[in-house]
C-alpha cells in the first residue's frame, strides 16, 4: 500500500513492488514431481476418453497422464506436442473447466476433475526445461509459405509446415511474435516471459523466418504474398474494437481492454503502470475478466464488470467469473453504459439496466469511474478479395478460404471458439492441408 | 463391547494383535512402547546362539514397492536376526515380561541345526519367564546361507527334528514359524505337528528383489553397488499368506492345529479375515514399521465394532468360519450362473469395463454413442473383471440367475441343484451323479 492508493484519477504506483510481485505471480503454481504423480494417479485411463473428445487439439490425455505417472514426463510432453505444439501455453490459458476437465468422468462423478491442465504444464515444462525439441524437420521441399500473424494459429501452422520441410516466413505487426499469448492474456496466467520462451523453443524446428513490424496494409499485401509464396496462411486475429457510441469516449481514461492488457504485458516494472482508482470494464468475455482482475491486482479500489446480458450468457466461464469475484471484482449483469461524464478526465459512468432482450428498463445507476475499459469484442477489418462470414474470413474445415492458395485460422477465421487452443488446432490442420496441396503430384 | 481377549495355546493376551519377530521387537525400548500403545503381545526378535552376535550390513536394509502417494505396498528386508548380545536380550525380555504380565511374550529363536545348540539356549529362554518360543525356520536371506532359517524350514525332516528337541528341552508352548518359500506349505506344517509343535505361525517373508536401479544396474537395496534377495512382506503378500493359512487349516493332517497368522495384516479387516481362516491370533510387522505402533488402536477399535455389529462376543465366535467355504476348484458349483449388471445411475462412463472386456475378456459389454455401457448377457461369463476394474464400488455387480430361467449365453436352463466338475460330462474322470 502506498500513498497513491486512495488518490483519484489514473495513477501508477498504487501498490508497492512486493504486493505487485505477489499479485502477479503464477495463478496456478507448477506441480512438483510428487504432486504430479498423485494428480496423475487419479486418472482412470478412460476408454475413448471424453477429455480427448473435448480437447480442440485432440491431445491423447490419458496416455500423457499415464506417461507422467510412470516417470516419463518427457514422453508425455511428446504426446502433447504431437497434437499441440503450444501445449505449454494451452496448459496455462485453456479454460479447462469448459473443455477437458469439464467432461472428466471424475468431474462428473465427484466434482473434482483430474487436473489435466496442470499435468500438461508439468510435462511440457519438463521437456522445455531440458531444452529438448522433439521434432526433426523433413528435408527441404523447395516450397515456401507465408504465415501472416505470429499468434497461436500462425505459430502452430508455421511449425507444422516447417516440420514437413517447407520454408516458412512468418510476419507479425507487433515487435514480438506470440500474438495474444504475448500481448493479450492476463500476466498471472503466463508469468516469467513464458510466451517468448515458448516461441523460441518452437522455432528450434528450423526453417521459419520471423519478420516483425509487418502486417497486411502495413508493408504487406495479400496479392504480393500470393505471388511471392506458394501458399499463404492468415492468422491475423481480430483487430478493431468497437466503440460504445457514447459522447465522451475520447476522454482520458477510456481505453480498449486489449490495449490495456498489451501495455501491462509489455511493462517490466508494474509500479510504473497507471491504473484508475475506480475502474469499469464493459464486456463479458475472457478479456473483460483479464482486464478487470489485473486492474484490481494493480491496486484499483473498485473494479466493476458491466455485462449487458445475464450471467448464464456471459462468455467468460463460471470459473473465470468466480476468479474475478474472488479478487474483489464486482460483476454486474443486464447493464449497458448509457453516459460517460467528466472533464478531460473520465469521472463517472452511468449504467442503464436492460431486460433479457437488452431493452432498457429505464432504471440507471451511476458508478465512479476514472478508467473505462472496453472489452466488447473485436472485429475484422475488411480483407481484400476474401469472402467473409459473420465478420470473419470464411473457411472450410481445412482452413481453406475462397482463394485457392490462401488458408486462414484462429480468431480471424470463421468457425470454432476464439481460444488459443482452437487457434492451434486450426493452424495445425490448415498446415496439413497446405502440405497436402503443395506435395500433390501434378495430374 | 466385544471381548478381544485371546487365549492362544494357553497364552492370554488382551487382544489378538501381536507384533511379529522383526525390527520392531528388537529391544526393550521398542517393546515397552509397543505395549504402551496397546499391542496384545510380541514375538521378540530372533535370538541366536551365545557368542559374538551376527553383524548386519551398514548400508540400506529395506526396499519398498510404493503405490501412488508412496503408500508402502510391499517391504523387502535383508536384516538378519538380532545383532545384540544374547544375555542383553534375555535380561531385557525378563524385565519387560515382569512389568507387563498381561501381555504375551514369545521369544523367537534361530540357532544351528544341532541338538546341543538348542539344548544350550532353551533353558536360558525359559528362565526369562516368557510365555513361549517361536522357531524361526523362515528367514529367507542371509541366515539361510548358513544353514538356518528358511534352509531348515524347507526340509520337513529338520523341522520335525528341531521341534522335537524344543519340546524336550523347553516346557512352554512351541510355535513353528513357516517359510512360504516352498512348494507345498502343508508339508512343513505336518512335520511341525509330528515334532510336537503346539502351533504354526505363517508366513515368514518371501524371497524377493524389489527393484533394479537402471543406472547402476544394482538390485535395491544396494550395498556398495551390489544387492541380494531379501524377504518380502507387507500388504502385497497378504493374499499369498492367507492362501497358505487356508491350506493348513483345511488339510486333514493339520486341521485344528493352532495357527498364528502373519502376512500383510494392515487393518482390523485383514486380521478378521485371517481369524476366519482359523488363526487364533495375528502377527503384524510392516504396518507398524510404516505407521508406528499406534496403528494397533485402529485394529482394536475396528475389530471390536465389527464383532459387535455381527454379534460376536469373542474371537472364537468366528474363528475358522470361512474354512468350510474354502474348497477345491473341482467342488465349485458349475450350475451357479451370474451376469454382470451395471447400475446406470452410479456409472460415470469411464469405459474401463468396456476396454477390459472388449480387449481381454468376452466382448460382453456394449458401448453406445452417448457412452452408455451395458452388459450383453448372451456373452457375459460372469468373470468379474468389469467389477474389479470399475472405479466405482458397487456400480457393477454380479447378479445370480434364478433357477428355471435360461442363460442366454448357453441356451440352457439354470438348475437349482448344484453340480460340480466331479460329475461334469466333460470330465474324463467324472463320477456318476448321485
Amino acid at each position: 500500500m502506498t500513498e497513491a492508493l486512495r488518490l483519484d484519477g489514473i495513477r501508477a504506483g498504487r501498490l508497492g513492488p512486493e504486493d505487485l510481485a505477489k499479485n502477479f505471480a503464477d495463478l496456478h503454481p507448477a506441480l512438483t514431481s510428487h504432486e504430479a504423480t498423485i494428480a496423475a494417479d487419479r486418472c482412470y485411463f478412460c476408454h475413448d476418453a471424453p477429455c480427448v473428445t473435448a480437447c480442440p487439439t485432440d491431445i491423447d490425455i490419458p496416455l500423457f497422464i499415464r506417461q507422467i505417472a510412470t516417470g516419463t514426463e518427457e514422453a508425455a510432453a511428446k504426446t502433447i506436442f504431437d497434437q499441440n505444439i503450444l501445449g505449454g501455453m494451452c496448459a496455462r490459458v485453456c479454460p479447462t473447466e469448459t473443455l477437458c476437465e469439464q467432461v472428466c468422468v471424475r468431474e462428473v462423478a465427484e466434482g473434482k476433475p483430474v487436473e489435466i491442465g496442470r499435468l500438461q504444464r508439468f510435462a511440457t515444462d519438463a521437456m522445455m526445461a531440458d531444452g529438448e525439441h522433439p521434432f526433426t524437420r523433413a528435408p527441404d521441399t523447395g516450397k515456401s509459405v507465408a504465415v501472416v500473424g505470429a499468434g497461436p494459429a500462425g505459430l502452430a501452422a508455421a511449425h507444422r509446415l516447417a516440420l514437413h520441410g517447407h520454408s516458412v516466413t512468418m510476419f507479425d505487426a507487433r515487435p514480438k511474435a506470440g500474438g495474444l499469448n504475448e500481448y493479450g492474456i492476463a500476466a498471472y496466467k503466463t508469468p516469467h516471459d513464458y510466451a517468448q520462451a515458448e516461441v523460441d523453443w518452437l522455432l528450434k524446428i528450423g526453417g521459419i523466418t520471423v519478420e516483425t513490424g509487418k502486417a497486411l496494409g502495413d508493408g504487406l499485401t495479400l496479392s504480393a504474398l500470393r505471388s511471392d509464396f506458394d501458399a499463404v496462411f492468415l492468422g491475423i486475429g481480430l483487430g478493431g474494437v468497437g466503440a460504445l457510441g457514447l459522447d465522451g469516449e475520447d476522454m482520458t481514461g477510456t481505453e480498449n481492454a486489449v490495449d490495456f492488457i498489451a501495455t501491462l504485458r509489455q511493462t517490466d516494472d508494474l509500479t510504473t503502470l497507471p491504473v484508475g482508482r475506480h475502474v469499469v470494464v464493459i464486456g463479458g468475455g475472457m478479456t473483460a475478466v483479464d482486464a478487470a482482475v489485473q486492474s484490481k491486482l494493480l491496486g484499483a479500489e473498485t473494479v466493476t464488470i458491466a455485462y449487458r446480458r445475464n450471467q448464464a450468457k456471459m462468455p467468460a466461464s463460471r470459473y473465470e467469473q468466480d476468479l474475478a469475484a474472488t479478487h474483489g471484482v464486482r460483476l454486474m449483469f443486464g447493464v449497458v453504459p448509457v453516459a460517460l461524464r467528466g472533464d478531460a478526465q473520465l469521472r463517472e459512468v452511468e449504467l442503464g439496466y436492460v431486460d433479457t432482450d437488452t431493452k432498457p428498463t429505464g432504471e440507471t445507476l451511476i458508478l465512479r469511474a476514472d478508467q473505462l475499459l472496453r472489452a466488447i469484442g473485436q472485429k475484422l477489418e475488411t480483407m481484400e478479395g476474401l469472402t467473409l462470414d459473420g465478420g470473419k474470413i470464411a473457411v472450410d474445415a481445412s482452413g481453406k478460404t475462397s482463394l485457392a492458395d490462401v488458408w486462414a485460422g484462429g480468431d480471424c477465421a470463421s468457425g470454432g471458439e476464439d481460444l488459443t487452443v482452437t487457434a492451434v488446432a486450426e493452424g495445425r490442420d490448415a498446415a496439413m492441408d497446405i502440405h497436402a496441396s503443395l506435395t500433390q503430384s501434378a495430374p | 463391547m466385544a471381548d478381544l481377549t485371546t487365549d492362544f495355546l494357553g497364552i492370554k493376551s488382551p487382544n489378538p494383535f501381536w507384533l511379529a519377530s522383526a525390527p520392531p521387537t528388537d529391544k526393550e525400548y521398542n517393546v515397552r512402547r509397543a505395549f504402551e500403545a496397546g499391542w496384545g503381545g510380541v514375538v521378540w526378535k530372533t535370538l541366536g546362539s551365545e557368542g559374538p552376535p551376527v553383524v548386519n550390513v551398514n548400508g540400506p536394509r529395506y526396499g519398498v514397492i510404493h503405490g501412488a502417494d508412496r503408500r508402502v505396498l510391499g517391504l523387502n528386508n535383508i536384516e538378519l536376526i538380532t545383532d545384540r548380545d544374547l544375555q542383553t536380550n534375555l535380561d531385557e525380555i525378563t524385565r519387560v515380561k515382569k512389568d507387563w504380565p498381561d501381555r504375551a511374550m514369545i521369544v523367537s529363536i534361530m540357532v544351528p541345526c544341532e541338538e546341543q545348540a538348542w539344548k544350550d539356549i532353551l533353558p536360558k529362554v525359559e528362565a526369562t519367564g516368557a510365555d513361549g518360543i517361536e522357531l524361526n525356520f523362515g528367514c529367507p536371506h542371509g541366515m539361510s546361507e548358513r544353514g538356518m532359517g528358511a534352509a531348515v524350514g524347507q526340509v520337513p525332516e529338520y523341522i520335525e527334528m528341531v521341534t522335537r528337541w524344543c519340546k524336550q528341552y523347553y516346557s512352554k508352548p512351541v510355535i513353528v514359524k513357516l517359510t512360504p518359500n516352498i512348494t507345498d506349505v502343508r508339508k512343513p506344517a505336518e512335520a511341525a505337528r509330528r515334532g510336537g509343535a503346539d502351533a504354526v505361525s505363517l508366513i515368514n517373508t518371501i524371497n524377493s528383489i524389489v527393484s533394479v536401479d537402471l543406472d547402476t544396474m544394482s538390485p535395491h537395496p544396494s550395498i556398495d553397488g551390489k544387492g541380494t534377495h531379501g524377504g518380502y512382506c507387507g500388504p502385497a503378500v497378504k493374499p499369498i499368506a492367507l492362501s497358505m493359512v487356508s491350506e493348513i487349516a483345511r488339510a486333514p493332517a493339520t486341521h485344528g492345529m493352532p495357527i498364528s497368522g502373519i502376512g500383510g495384516i494392515t487393518t482390523w479387516r485383514d486380521a478378521a479375515e485371517y481369524i476366519t481362516m482359523g488363526c487364533g491370533n495375528v502377527q503384524v510387522c510392516t504396518a507398524a514399521m510404516t505407521y508406528g505402533f499406534k496403528v494397533v488402536q485402529e485394529m482394536i477399535s475396528g475389530l471390536s465394532r465389527w464383532m459387535d455389529e455381527k454379534g460376536h462376543t469373542s474371537i472364537d465366535d468366528f474363528r475358522g468360519a470361512a474354512i468350510p467355504n474354502t474348497t477345491d476348484w473341482q467342488y465349485l458349483n458349475l450350475n451357479y450362473v451370474a451376469k454382470a449388471k451395471i447400475d446406470q445411475d452410479a456409472c460415470i462412463s469411464c469405459g474401463r469395463c468396456y476396454a477390459a472386456c472388449e480387449d481381454t475378456s468376452h466382448q460382453a459389454i456394449a458401448m453406445s454413442a452417448d457412452r452408455t455401457f451395458s452388459v450383453i448377457d448372451d456373452e457375459c461369463v460372469a468373470c468379474n473383471l468389469c467389477v474389479e476394474v470399475c472405479p466405482v464400488e458397487n456400480c457393477i455387480t454380479m447378479v445370480p440367475m434364478q433357477a428355471g430361467t435360461v442363460d442366454p449365453r448357453t441356451g440352457r436352463e439354470v438348475q437349482a441343484k448344484p453340480a460340480d466338475w466331479t460329475t461334469h460330462p466333460n470330465n474324463p474322470g467324472a463320477v456318476a451323479a448321485e
